[in-house]
């Protein structure tokens, strides 16, 4: 399965190795070249190395998406730091280019709510770590 | 007509006054501090601070009463998702967005968000109309209807220069609509009219047919 992940940030980046150690074949996109030392990080081999592909560009331009493999792709995730980019990336990638698995990092929970709706797979950090929070607090009133 | 404009900077604030100028009501959004603050002082109430993607803000605006929302930051994601919030969201009947980015027109359009407006399209079809000897000029395209009007200016030497209107060769589709002489105003030939090399003309023809107009107007140069 090709999976291709923009955005080489912690959490892009942890989600591209994981897939690769998984067996899948794994392209990364990322506007910063320097981001690929995170690829590398704790690694034995460099991440071209262990076959991973690596690709420096906008997320939104459509060159960059061409040349990162696209139109292969089976997985895509979008995993900016930006909800903005990565909500329109993400649609790009699933109107545009048809890839049927589409999942989204996005951090403002009203959105993630509304966009699931619209049908995109949305993941918002902020919500888990919230839910997280309260069960403590909840935890702590217990004991 | 209330309306809704993101975005603080020259565009969006000077579009936010002549609105109120104009007499209508309109909320101005801006997610930077210390632009909001110096708006404020001029706009008062009629400027609020937020980032004008996350739907609360939009709410407090007043997005679900808004009868046009203008998306104008400097970024287009941004702009294309406010305009689509307000679309499929909100029910907004009106969105206007700005492209700062032409290469990103064909997102706007992906997403339904149009109009998208693009300054720097709008700057370059006014150095193509204005600059001299550019050779061809899109006037009008109507694609739907398979209909293009073009403007040429008639190179010296060209199979058409000097020629009556009755003996040009003209490729079937096409038809000379206007002639506009250097200097001069323009008129609708008849088929005694000379083509003087200098003068402008303008054609309307099925699409496709530019490369055997401009072999008879303007034959070597670029079509734009």
């Amino acid at each position: 399965m090709m999976v291709l992940v923009v955005g080489a940030g912690r959490v892009g980046a942890a989600v591209a190795k994981s897939a690769l150690a998984a067996g899948h074949t794994v392209s990364v996109l990322d506007e910063d070249p320097l981001s690929h030392e995170r690829l590398d990080a704790g690694q034995a081999t460099s991440w071209e190395d262990a076959g991973g592909r690596f690709t420096v560009g906008t997320a939104i331009e459509i060159d960059a998406l061409l040349a990162a493999g696209v139109e292969e792709a089976d997985v895509f995730i979008a995993a900016t730091r930006g909800d903005n980019t990565n909500i329109l990336v993400a649609q790009i990638a699933q109107r545009r280019y048809g890839v049927h698995n589409v999942v989204v990092r996005v951090l403002d929970p009203a959105r993630a709510d509304w966009y699931a709706e619209q049908g995109l797979h949305t993941i918002c950090a902020v919500k888990l770590g919230v839910a997280m929070f309260e069960q403590a607090i909840a935890d702590a009133a217990v004991s | 007509m209330y309306v809704i404009v993101v975005g603080g900077g020259k565009v969006g604030l000077n579009l936010a006054r002549e609105l109120i100028r104009n007499g209508q009501e309109v909320t101005l959004i801006e997610q930077d501090r210390r632009a909001y603050l110096r708006i404020e002082q001029e706009l008062e109430h009629a400027v609020q601070y937020g980032d004008g993607t996350e739907l609360w803000v939009l709410e407090r605006a007043g997005i679900q009463r808004a009868d046009l929302v203008v998306a104008v930051t400097g970024d287009d994601e941004d702009n294309i998702l406010i305009c689509q919030v307000a679309k499929e969201k909100y029910l907004c009947e009106r969105i206007i967005a700005r492209c700062n980015n032409p290469r990103n027109l064909q997102h706007f359009k992906l997403l339904g968000v149009q109009p998208a407006v693009s300054a720097t399209d709008l700057i370059l079809n006014l150095i193509e109309h204005e600059v001299p000897g550019h050779g061809l000029v899109h006037l009008l395209d109507l694609p739907d209807e398979e209909l293009e009007i073009i403007e040429v200016e008639v190179a010296p030497g060209a199979p058409a220069a000097g020629c009556r209107v009755a003996d040009l060769r003209l490729p079937e589709g096409s038809l000379i609509i206007s002639v506009l002489p250097r200097g001069k105003s323009g008129f609708v030939p008849k088929a005694d009219t000379v083509i003087e090399a200098g003068s402008e003309v303008l054609v309307v023809l099925d699409p496709g047919l530019e490369p055997q107009i401009m072999a008879q107007f303007a034959p070597g140069s670029r079509a734009a």
